[in-house]
Order: C-alpha cells, then structure tokens, then sequence
C-alpha cells in the first residue's frame, strides 16, 4: 500500500468559496503512533477571523490536531493546506512563519522578557528599532510593559504566559494557535488571562484555532466548538448548539449533559416526541422518527426543582411539559451552583443556586417535583 | 626556565586544539543524539557512557598501534609528535564532551524544540537557541573534556614519548622528574597544573553563580 505523504501532486480540492474564508484547512488527517491510531480527522478547517475552539476529554487526541497544523507534528497520511496552498515539507517553514504558537506552558528562553518577545522577529531576520517598537507596543498591549527587562525566570505563571502571547501576537501571525493556553496560570490571574485573550483576539481579528479541555473558555473564545473524542472529530458547531444538542452519548458526557437516561422513542407528532424512560412518559422536541431506542440529554441547568410537602406551594404556572417526582439523593456544590440529584425511577440532576438550596432547604430524603421542557430534553438516537 | 614555559605552552597547545577538535566532533553528534529517537539509541548512548570512562592508557595504547611504524598510519610519522598527543586525547575527550551534550541538551523540555518551531526558528535557528539554553552544562562538557586531557598521563607517555622540547608536556615532565628525585621541578610544574584546574573550575562556577543570580 503506498501512501503519500504531502503530495506535491495532489491538488488541494477547495472551492471558490471556501479558498476565500478556509485559512487553514486539513483533509483525511491520520496520526499513528506505535500503530495506535490516535487522530483520525476526516475534515477540518479554520476560516479567517474565526475562534476554533477544540474541546474534549484529556487524550483525546486535541494537542496532536493542534501541532498537526502547526505543521511541527508530520501525520501518518492527510492533507493540509495553508490559504489554498498545499503544504510541503520544503514549504513548512515559510509556512510556520505565517503561524503564531503558544503551548500550554510558556517554554520561555533563558533570557530577559523583551528578548523572548523579540525570538520570532530574530528569526525572521527583524532587529534593531523596528523590532523593538513592535515588541514594546505588544507588551503594552498585554499589560506587561513594566516587566519587559525582567529576566523569564523572575515571572509569575500567568505573566510568563502573558509574555508567552505577545512572543506569538508581535510576529502579527495569520493563524494563532493556542494550546491550553490557560492551563498553566494562576487560578486568580486566569480570569483576567482570558477576559485579555478574548478582546485581542476581538480586535485583531485574527483566525485562531484554541484547544482546550474548559468548556467555559472554549464557550466564551470560541465562535465554534468542535468535540474531539477518542481521536475523532464528533461535532462542530456553534458552542451554544454544541452544549444543547449533543450528537452522541460521548460528546453530550463531555459537554456536561449531567441526565442521560436511555430511553424508547414511541411516537412522534408535529416534532413533539413521546419517550418511555422506564415507567416514565416525557415528552421532547424532536426530529428523530418514532420506535426506536433513544438516549434522553437533559441539563442540569434546565432542571427546575420544587419541594413537595404539607407547606409547599402550588405549582407554579410554568410551558414545562414534563414533571417528575422524586427523593433527593444528593445534593454536591459545583462552583456556584449545587447540583441536586434527585431519584424519580430514574436519576435526575438538576443544577440549582446555593441561595435557592438553603431557601427551599433542599436535603437529601425531601420529596420534589422536578420540571423540564419538552424543548430541554435532547434526544440522541441509539442503534434498535 | 624557559624549559617551563614550552612545556606549559605545549600542554595548553596540545590539549586545547584536542579538545577544540573533540568539540567539533562531540557536539553536533550530542545534539544529534539528544534530539533523534531511533531504536538503537540506547545503544549508543551506552557506548558513549562507556567511552567517557575509557582509561586514556587504552586509548593511548590504540593510537600507539595505530600510529606505531609498521601500523595502518604508521607510514604518516605521526608517532612520538604532539600530533600523536593531539589524535590519543581527541580519543579521550570526545565521548566526554559528546555524553556531556548530548546529557545537557536532553535535559531541556522536549516541547521547547516545538515552540522555537512554532515561532518561526530554522533547523539551524532551533539548534542554535537549543544550545543556548543549554550553554552551561555544554560549558562544564567543554571544561570536563579539557580537565580530562590536561591532566592525562599515560596517553601522552605512550605515544608522545616525552621527548623534551618536542613531546614533553606537564604530566609527562612531573612523571620524569620524580624518577629523577627532582622533587623542586615536579613541585612547580604541579602547581602549573593545579593553577590551570583552578582557572578552568573558576570560570565554570563564576558562570553557574552568575546563572543563579537571577
């Protein structure tokens, strides 16, 4: 079997359309290591002005994506193309030249802030005034300014990471690309990392590819999300749609669907779906046909919780088309949130304020009512 | 007098070109070995580990069969000549300099070969900032392959012959002297000796304390 590896022959099959917004684009992506297969990447691509934001579970295979398209990882067999234009062993440093880097840790040079900020311009042959302009004005732009003849190593993570940033933004790169970029900071900078990230990359309007395993970061950065499982890409789409309509069980795992009940679909009317899940009937908006297995997704957050009891009050006029009662398992803070496992036959999670928890004094043996809408429960279809 | 220094001169001639030359060998091969991955690398690691911990006896002695007159070089005339002396320490000093690199370079973060990619360095800009960020432990390889042919004995006897004015070096002197109860010359060619090992030990810990200041 002979495979090609970045064929000079092969012509990249872009369209029109896509040549315009398609920056960096990959096509039949296999990356094998010790004859495992650890990324297999059918197509892919990073238009301009856009955020990716890659996400999934650790291993999943979002780092080797990444390098791959940094073209510093060669795959096993696959395509690339870079504004249209294949790429080529002989091409890729031209190419990376076009790129700008940050990895998860700031890997800076053994020198001061202003000369690791330099590194990329020294590369590319840029010295003197001119470069040191450029690296001054992106220091500033980072809020780093004042530590620019610091030496590296008498950095805090988050502004070792900020230099990090301005090293890739001061070569002014067509494609950034960032991987983890937040993991190695400081829990009390990273909120302000992130805020800082998210306007550069709004007023650069720089195509960005950002791999994360932080569903918040990839939802706040991302124009688009794309789930990478187990080596393959599962879904794309906006982050929003990504979290509501997971396509299937691993990736609705991943994005957070705490309630995944398997379930029959039984019958369909005008997109309203019924589904048995066990002896219970709820109802769900739905494009699936009728008998067949399902695997109903449900939000925590789309979880409404009231405490039933002698003093309780009475329902309250809500469109949720489907109650259940319960006994509370569980109740787990999660941040702000606390998560209340709530056992209707099936287990329930619903997603409710600590302020609401000690107001209802939601505890575990209580008796609840918990509520959804037909629109909040997403079905994903099983095979029988 | 004048006999001290030539055999001082010739010492620091003889043993800073071998280990000029030991550089040129052991530090692209140590790079190349830090940064490749292959199978047999354990190998040659092991190999290399070995050479580090040759007796310069046995590397004298190879170059003596290599060099002797009716040897494979022999035709060259390059037995008992500060060549001889040169070729038998590049011998030692190589695998020193090469295990050392190759050590100090595989100490740095695999991953900082990919960033300097990632932001635009050539092959040769990559290894260029990889050796940078290694410079101290390649200058303690570089000390460590001069220490071990500054102080060496036996090679330089062997095929050197510790001919005076011409292949006698500040070992070899010291050797001869003490046969000869000269204890007052031995002395003061030891403290030569001692001096230069002090020299090159200074400049090693006044680059690592200076490192650390920061």
């Amino acid at each position: 079997m002979s495979v090609r590896l970045f064929s000079r022959r092969t012509a990249f099959p872009v369209d029109s359309g896509e040549r315009t917004s398609a920056l960096l684009q990959v096509r039949g992506l296999v990356v094998e290591r010790g004859g495992r297969r650890v990324l297999d990447i059918g197509q892919f691509s990073v238009r301009r002005a856009e955020t990716v934001a890659v996400v999934g579970p650790n291993g999943a295979g979002k780092s080797t994506l990444l390098l791959a398209m940094a073209f510093l990882l060669r795959p096993t067999r696959g395509e690339l193309a870079f504004d249209g234009t294949p790429v080529t062993p002989r091409r890729s440093l031209a190419l990376r030249r076009r790129i700008g880097l940050v990895l998860a840790d700031p890997l800076l040079l053994d020198t001061t802030v202003r000369k690791n900020v330099a590194s990329g311009l020294r590369f590319r042959g840029v010295r003197g005034r001119q470069a040191g302009l450029r690296v001054d004005e992106w220091l500033d732009r980072l809020g780093i300014l004042a530590l620019r003849d610091r030496h590296a190593r008498e950095l805090s993570s988050g502004e070792a990471q900020r230099v990090s940033l301005a090293r890739a933004l001061v070569l002014d790169p067509e494609v950034l690309l960032l991987d983890e970029p937040f993991a190695s900071v400081d829990v009390a900078a990273r909120a302000q990392l992130v805020d800082d990230t998210e306007r550069l990359l709004r007023e650069t309007e720089r195509a960005c590819l950002l791999v994360t395993h932080d569903l918040d970061e990839a939802g706040r950065l991302g124009s688009r999300m794309a789930v990478v499982v187990n080596g393959r890409l599962r879904q794309e789409g906006a982050p929003q749609e990504v979290l509501a309509k997971p396509v299937d069980p691993e990736v609705a795992a991943f994005v957070g669907v705490e309630t995944r009940l398997p379930g029959r679909l039984l019958s369909v009317r005008d997109g309203l779906g019924t589904v048995m899940v066990q002896e219970h009937r709820v109802e769900a908006v739905t494009s699936l046909s009728p008998d067949r297995n399902v695997l109903c997704c449900l939000r925590p957050e789309d979880v409404t919780l009231r405490p039933l009891g002698r003093l309780s009050p009475p329902s309250p006029l809500t469109s949720a088309r489907n109650r259940l009662e319960g006994r509370i398992v569980n109740v787990a803070s999660k941040g702000p949130l606390v998560h209340v496992t709530v056992d209707c036959g099936a287990l329930l999670v619903a997603a409710v304020t600590k302020t609401s928890t000690l107001e209802m004094g939601l505890r575990p043996g209580d008796r609840v009512e918990a509520s959804f809408k037909a629109t909040a429960l997403h079905l994903i279809g099983l095979p029988g | 007098m004048d006999d001290l220094v030539q055999i001082t001169l010739l010492s620091l001639g003889v043993s800073g070109l071998a280990t000029a030359i030991s550089l040129l060998i052991g530090l692209p091969l140590g790079t190349w070995l830090a940064l490749s991955t292959f199978r047999s690398r354990g190998l040659v690691l092991s190999v290399v580990n070995t050479g580090m911990a040759l007796p310069p006896v046995v590397a004298g002695l190879a170059v003596a069969f290599l060099l002797w007159r009716s040897g494979p070089l022999g035709d060259l005339g390059l037995i008992y000549t500060p060549s001889a002396i040169v070729l038998a320490e590049v011998v030692i000093a190589t695998p020193v300099i090469l295990g050392l690199a190759a050590a100090g370079i595989g100490q740095l973060d695999p991953r900082l070969q990919l960033q300097l990619q990632g932001l635009g360095a050539s092959r040769w800009q990559t290894i260029w900032w990889l050796w940078r960020e290694a410079r101290l432990s390649l200058l303690a390889a570089l000390m460590a392959g001069f220490g071990s042919v500054i102080s060496e004995v036996g090679a330089a006897m062997m095929v050197g012959g510790n001919i005076s004015g011409q292949t006698r070096v500040l070992t070899t002197a010291i050797v001869l002297d003490v046969g000869r109860g000269e204890f007052g010359s031995a002395v003061a060619l030891a403290g030569i000796l001692l001096a230069l090992a002090f020299l090159i030990n200074g400049v090693l810990t006044w680059a690592q304390l200076r490192k650390r200041q920061h």
